[in-house]
């Protein structure tokens, strides 16, 4: 039985825009109703698109201070300026935004795979999605064709199952979906959408936000053309960045993938094992790159219009996890290997296997089950608490089964599927202090006591604990900086990672592909597309005006200066051994990188931009959350 | 003998990245749209990656399909030919295809099918931007040639193992 609501848009919409489609899509899924609205070129220069269409998006469309699992609260998705065309390594992908049931914040993800350049060719930038279903629904986009339908045969299967049984419900085997699993339904806070199989938009649990509104899915269909600006001039400039694309610049991610960080991290100490007790892991040569490509990876695959290809995909042939298939990428590795003890690859990738299937987010699922693991051992919670499971480090066999408990929310999984902040508030006894958070959102593999770089950016970021809206610890690892000392200096640093990796991921640019691209290229790839002129310093600008504009967006859901800081651990254990011993971040060398970075933002020593910053950037209308700040 | 070349995949190579989609979309219609591309990607997970288009046949099947006569295949390359004139859109051609090689222009609502970039110095595009130069215009013969002598080189290679050993 399917429960339609069909709306078909037969008005054509004028064609004022290159590349973009200009249209955005509203839906509520509590009265079914949908409609279609615009944006025009001065709203695309501006906000570009991904990063910023979607924190622009949020923050007009949601009330103040609402509880993260409120219908009100809109589930987000735009694609990147420049998704649908031939630009290396950017077709594809997507940002996904609500307000964060981690972190009471902002929450975005990013995906990538085949789903974005398909939601461009249905005809849309940006998809908002209100309310919540009466009864579990799937959201199926068929070009003008909206319609809600029924999804109750879904419930309650993987991700997998879904885009399989959605596919064949509705006869079309290229309908790209982007599915939430039981951990969707099951409102674990680490919950993701899965899209493509092997993509996640994984991070600050905007599969749980779905799941809350009984969305299962959505699933989108594209035949429309996108047409740019210039398209001899832009086949021409992307000739040769194709080249470049396959060359120097990104020969790890083609060759060994990210998991050749495994053993470069561990060189350095900067590599998180077991729940952060140390920097370094016995283990690292069976769980690294070079172990996984010769014993694991099947094979290399590719996104939508990439030249790269970096999509390492394994399968475990033999033994109790035979016949895993997960694509491996450095993140999960360190938050499945070395961060809970384990030292073997076929665990690890039956865990990702398992992350994909439930759809949970593979990092922060691992630092749960690290974290259990701590509690464990110190007999905070027992083989009671876990139903029977070991939960040791160094137990593949028990993190496996930890992370469908999680994903299910059984025994202690329910506790641990809140996130390590309520769990270790929930458990007391001092566990706070190895609940690795920043703004409750689980750490990732970077180890932030000897990269002080890369920490201040770490406890700055928008969406909580993340390298990836800086990618700081390049100045840490490259030795461009000492990444054992501080200064004011630093601040300008992220300041730069954050705002070049905003227009990142709006245009969407794989970071993978990073080292090809500058603000003028960027600029000049986006004049090609869109047609808008556009300088570097524009870009920078914008990237600029995202970063603020996401800062006043926190502010306004209760972010302050103490909510910008470090795990405990990391402030006051220092790394054991390696060549990073005895490193740790002092409170006052927080203070002195915070101070540094407020002011380069051109911040109060609260965090609040100033008066001046906001009329700078064009934020005027935003003015009074920062008002409302002054003392 | 003529010789009709066609573009084949090497699907070992494919990474299903579907670029050969957007240039031949750019290259026939100056705007990016798979589904107006004359070879398409087919990916089944987990790890099969390939490309179609047409191959060519020899007693062409859509050509012997068509109601309207509306497909003829060219002596010399081989290719198929559409007169947009006798072409409705009927779709037999596309039924006829053992490898879904033809589609449909939006537009015109004609069939359209590879014509190896007849009107592209450099030839086929899609051959040309493949960045994983699995994409090959070949012959058949060239393609059975090579497979005799990849399997004799193994056969060599095999024997010479167990020798060793």
């Amino acid at each position: 039985m399917i429960w339609i609501k069909k709306k078909s848009f037969t008005e054509k919409v004028k064609r004022s825009l290159y590349g973009y489609k200009g249209k955005i899509l509203y839906v509520d899924l509590s009265s079914g109703r949908l409609k279609t609205g615009s944006f025009d070129e001065d709203f695309a220069k501006a906000y570009i698109g991904g990063t910023g269409f979607g924190i622009k998006t949020l923050i007009d469309n949601q009330a103040p201070g609402i509880d993260p699992f409120d219908p009100a609260n809109p589930l987000i998705y735009a694609v990147g300026a420049v998704s649908g065309t031939m630009v290396p390594c950017a077709a594809s992908k997507f940002g996904v935004f609500a307000k964060s049931p981690e972190s009471h914040l902002l929450g975005e993800s990013y995906s990538t795979g085949r789903f974005g350049a398909e939601l461009k060719h249905a005809g849309y930038d940006i998809v908002v999605i209100k309310g919540k279903a009466p009864k579990p629904v799937y959201l199926w986009i068929d070009d003008e064709s909206v319609q809600m339908m029924d999804a109750s045969h879904l419930w309650g299967k993987t991700t997998w199952e879904t885009e399989e049984i959605i596919r064949n419900d509705l006869g079309d085997q290229l309908i790209r979906v982007s599915a939430i699993g039981q951990g969707g339904e099951n409102l674990v806070k680490t919950a993701c959408l899965i899209n493509d199989h092997f993509r996640a938009a994984g991070r600050t649990g905007m599969g749980a936000i779905a799941g809350s509104k009984n969305l299962k899915a959505v699933a989108v269909r594209g035949t429309q053309d996108v047409v740019v600006a210039k398209p001899e001039e832009l086949q021409d400039l992307c000739r040769d960045l194709y080249e470049q694309a396959k060359g120097p610049a990104t020969s790890k991610y083609r060759g060994l993938g990210t998991a050749a960080n495994v053993l470069t991290l561990n060189a350095q100490a900067a590599l998180p094992t077991r729940n952060y007790q140390s920097a370094t892991f016995e283990g690292a040569e069976t769980v690294s790159g070079e172990y996984l490509n010769e014993h694991f990876v099947t094979k290399i695959a590719g996104c939508t219009s990439c030249p790269c290809r970096c999509e390492h995909i394994a399968e475990v042939p033999e033994g109790v996890f035979k016949g895993a298939i997960a694509r491996v990428e450095y993140e999960p590795t360190m938050a499945f290997g070395p961060y809970c003890g384990v030292d073997r690859l076929d665990a690890v990738i039956k865990a990702i296997e398992y992350c994909n299937l439930y759809g949970v987010d593979a990092i922060g699922t691992g630092i749960i089950v690290g974290f259990g693991m701590e509690c464990y051992e110190k007999g905070l919670i027992t083989k009671e608490d876990t139903g029977g499971v070991e939960l040791e480090f160094g137990n593949g066999e028990a993190m496996v089964e930890m992370v469908k408990k999680i994903a299910l929310r059984e025994d202690i999984g329910d506790l641990l599927a809140e996130g390590v902040k309520v769990a270790s508030e929930k458990i007391g006894q001092g566990s706070a202090h190895f609940a690795m958070h920043i703004k409750g959102v689980e750490v990732t593999g970077y180890e932030l006591r000897g990269l002080k770089t890369c920490a201040l950016g770490y406890a700055v970021s928008r969406r909580g604990a993340d390298h990836q809206r800086h990618g700081s610890y390049g100045w840490d690892l490259g030795g461009k900086v000492d990444r054992y000392s501080v200064d004011k200096e630093r601040g300008k640093l992220v300041m730069g990672d954050e705002d070049t990796y905003c227009i990142f991921d709006s245009i969407i640019l794989c970071k993978f592909t990073r080292r090809l691209w500058d603000f003028d290229l960027i600029a000049k790839i986006y004049t090609l597309v869109t047609g808008i002129p556009m300088t570097g310093e524009e870009m920078r600008l914008a990237g600029e005006r995202m970063s603020n504009l996401a800062r006043l967006y926190n502010i306004r859901e209760g972010l302050t200066r103490k909510d910008d800081t470090l795990p405990p651990r990391i402030m006051k254990d220092p790394i054991p051994r390696g060549v990073a011993k005895g490193s740790y971040v002092h409170p006052e060398e927080l203070d002195t990188l915070l101070d540094g970075y407020y002011e380069a933002r051109g911040w109060t020593k609260e965090g609040v931009p100033t008066k001046a910053k906001i009329e700078e950037l064009g934020l005027g209308e935003y003015a009074e959350i920062a008002e409302k700040e002054e003392p | 003998m003529v010789k009709h070349e066609f573009v084949t995949v090497i699907p070992d190579k494919c990474v299903g990245c579907r670029i050969c989609e957007y240039v031949c979309s750019l290259q026939k219609d100056n705007v990016f749209n798979p589904t107006r591309s004359r070879i398409r990607v087919v990916r089944i997970y987990p790890t099969t990656n390939a490309s179609l288009t047409c191959r060519l046949c020899e007693d062409a099947p859509c050509v012997i399909a068509c109601p309207r006569k509306a497909l003829t295949q060219s002596e010399e390359t081989g290719v198929i030919l559409v007169d947009d004139d006798l072409c409705n859109g009927c779709g037999w051609c596309f039924e006829a295809c053992d490898f879904g090689a033809i589609t449909l222009d939006p537009d015109k609502k004609v069939v359209r099918i590879c014509d190896l970039c007849s009107d592209r110095e450099a030839g086929p595009a899609c051959v040309e931007w493949c960045p994983e130069e699995a994409l090959e215009l070949t012959t058949k013969d060239i393609l059975s040639q090579k497979a005799r002598i990849d399997s004799i080189q193994r056969l060599i290679k095999a024997a010479a193992a167990a020798e060793a050993t």
